[in-house]
């Protein structure tokens, strides 16, 4: 195949992956745009796959690297449960780091198989180096990004005194070393500061993201999906592989949106979120407080309100991704609506662990879409509504968001202090993410019901039967 | 005058498939959000093309092993991403696809 054929093949493997974004503006067309995206993957590797054949004839270990590879990812596709989402999509993001790191290494190795001059070029280091340190980032960010979302690190903010002058200070001696790989000839003087390089890079995403907490991973999850695609972008450049710098800006460019929407919805700045440690100091603030009387109940009463209302707005949060409950509230709302009640969903951009996680769970529990709303869609209907329930949430309903001088003054939030009647459900009263107290738990019209979701959501079903 | 500079001509793909991205995404609808950031993450794998050069030079020594592996990390991802996408794209299948009016507003809009 000649070059200009191998060009062409990857444009129409890169238009496939355009479809495949595309597709997703809706649900209906999601699963051919998916279906798109496979195909542009797959002529994206058999063309590889010819041009490595026609080069050099060694394709059994990329075949056999492929197959192992591909059987460990679809059998983790088929198993994860949808409330593992977030950390597995996290997972996922370190492996395209790390083998951009290995692909830089190859590289550096062994410039003429990858097309590249020998030494290399000025020009094709630098954008060496540029994909190494994001994909090294993307990697140990990601890793520790997994153990937070996944329980098998603390979620709590690490932070310590000089934490970002240290940072800068890696980030500085990284570029540094950078420089000298730059400058560095011939070939055997380029791996001393290429390896320091790669080193700092790694310990720089580590560093990184063990300040950031529990409910800012909404970003961190997408910042580091955004990275991951610009260490692709940085691998093609290296590489003069338009596939890579086409698909990698497309990958970036969706995870920088995301960052930002995520960011907008919480009324933070993208650098504050970086720079962590939120909520870590308002912990004080919440035990400072007078003990306040709130009003709680139980199953049975919940049910007894629900089954009397004409409108039920159910606001999920992580609670109900920790607590499994997503089946049992489709249940519960099946029961109210046999009841001729009107039960809607409604959704705040940053509810659960990362963008869109409480709409997956619910769409496994097979609720139907069109009874699931966005936040600027229902908001205007909390007024109008008879009963809310709010099922582990706690920062994205606090109406501290509308008090001047408070820690999230300014966040959208669901304004579900507004209806009627509020149940809300937590496992204890333990403050939000935010370190913050919620006056919403001590309204009049608000009622309490302590302990797991999906174990109080089941008795409400009992007892609405 | 001569041909640009590949460099240059990767800048100018670089710079425009970013405005692509850009407008694509935005269409994106937020209950699809998670689905988005699964086929993001499956069509980075596009990282195995550059993974399967490195896994097959003429002669084959530790470099060609370092690219088997980034080729099996990189298939993780082009699998197991795609496949969790298709897995969650059908929950959002089985409801009835009458008037649905998804949110054409944005966060950024």
């Amino acid at each position: 195949m000649s070059a200009n054929q191998v060009a062409l093949w990857y444009l129409v493997a890169s238009i496939c992956f355009i479809f495949a974004l595309k597709g997703l503006s809706h649900p209906t067309t999601a699963r051919r745009g998916n279906a798109l995206g496979i195909i542009g993957m797959a002529i994206a590797v058999v063309v590889t796959l010819a041009v490595v054949y026609s080069a050099s004839k060694n394709v059994a270990m990329i075949l056999i690297g492929i197959a192992v590879g591909g059987a460990i990812g679809a059998v983790i596709a088929r198993r994860v449960q949808m409330t593992q989402m977030p950390e597995l999509v996290a997972a996922f993001h370190s492996l395209v780091g790390m083998a951009a790191v290995l692909i830089a290494i190859a590289a550096v190795h062994n410039p003429t198989a990858l097309g590249l001059a020998n030494p290399i070029p000025a020009g094709n280091k630098l954008e060496l180096f540029i994909g190494t340190f994001i994909g090294a980032i993307t990697f140990s960010g990601s890793v520790i990004a997994f153990g937070k979302l996944s329980g098998r690190i603390r979620s709590a903010p690490v932070i310590f005194p000089g934490q970002q002058l240290l940072n800068l200070a890696i980030g500085v001696a990284m570029v540094g070393f950078g420089i000298w790989f730059f400058m560095a000839d011939p070939r055997e003087h380029y791996w001393l500061p290429y390896v320091v390089m790669t080193g700092l890079a790694f310990l720089l995403g580590f560093l990184l993201i063990i300040p950031i907490g529990g409910a800012d991973m909404p970003v961190v999850i997408s910042m580091l999906n955004s990275y991951s695609g610009w260490a692709a972008a940085g691998i093609g450049f290296s590489l003069n592989n338009p596939m890579l710098i086409i698909s990698g800006s497309l990958v970036g460019s969706s995870g920088a949106i995301l960052s930002y929407i995520m960011c907008k919805a919480m009324n933070r700045s993208f650098i504050s979120v970086i720079l962590g440690g939120f909520g870590a100091e308002g912990g004080t603030a919440v035990a400072g407080t007078e003990q306040k009387q709130v009003k709680s109940g139980s199953a049975d009463d919940v049910a007894f309100m629900l089954s009397n209302a004409d409108s039920v707005i159910i606001v999920p949060g992580y609670g109900l991704a920790v607590a499994r409950a997503q089946h049992a509230v489709k249940e519960m709302a099946n029961a109210l609506r046999e009841k001729g009640v009107n039960v809607r969903y409604a959704i705040h951009p940053v509810a659960g662990r990362m963008p869109g996680h409480m709409n997956v769970l619910l769409a496994e529990a097979e609720v139907p879409y069109d009874q699931v709303f966005e936040m600027e869609d229902i908001n205007s209907d909390f007024g109008s509504t008879d009963v809310v329930l709010v099922l582990g949430a706690n920062d994205v309903v606090n109406p501290l968001a509308e008090v001047k001088g408070s820690a999230i003054y300014g966040m959208p939030i669901l304004e579900a202090h507004h209806a009627r009647t509020v149940i809300v459900n937590k496992r204890s009263m333990a403050a939000g993410y935010a370190g913050l107290d919620n006056p919403l738990f001590y309204m009049d019209k608000t009622m309490m019901v302590f302990g797991d979701a999906k174990k109080v959501v089941e008795d409400i079903v009992k007892a609405l039967a | 005058m001569t041909a640009p500079d590949p460099i240059v001509v990767n800048l100018i793909v670089f710079v425009l498939a970013i405005f692509v991205g850009y407008h694509v995404v935005w269409t994106v609808t937020p209950a699809l959000h998670t689905p988005l950031m699964s086929v993001t993450n499956a069509i980075s794998a596009i990282i195995l093309v550059g993974a399967m050069l490195a896994a097959g030079p003429a002669v084959f020594d530790w470099g060609g092993w370092v690219g088997v592996l980034a080729v099996a990390m990189a298939a993780v991802n082009a699998f197991g991403g795609f496949l969790v996408t298709q897995r969650m794209l059908e929950m959002f299948k089985k409801k009835e696809p009458k008037t649905v009016a998804p949110e054409k507003k944005q966060a950024g809009s």
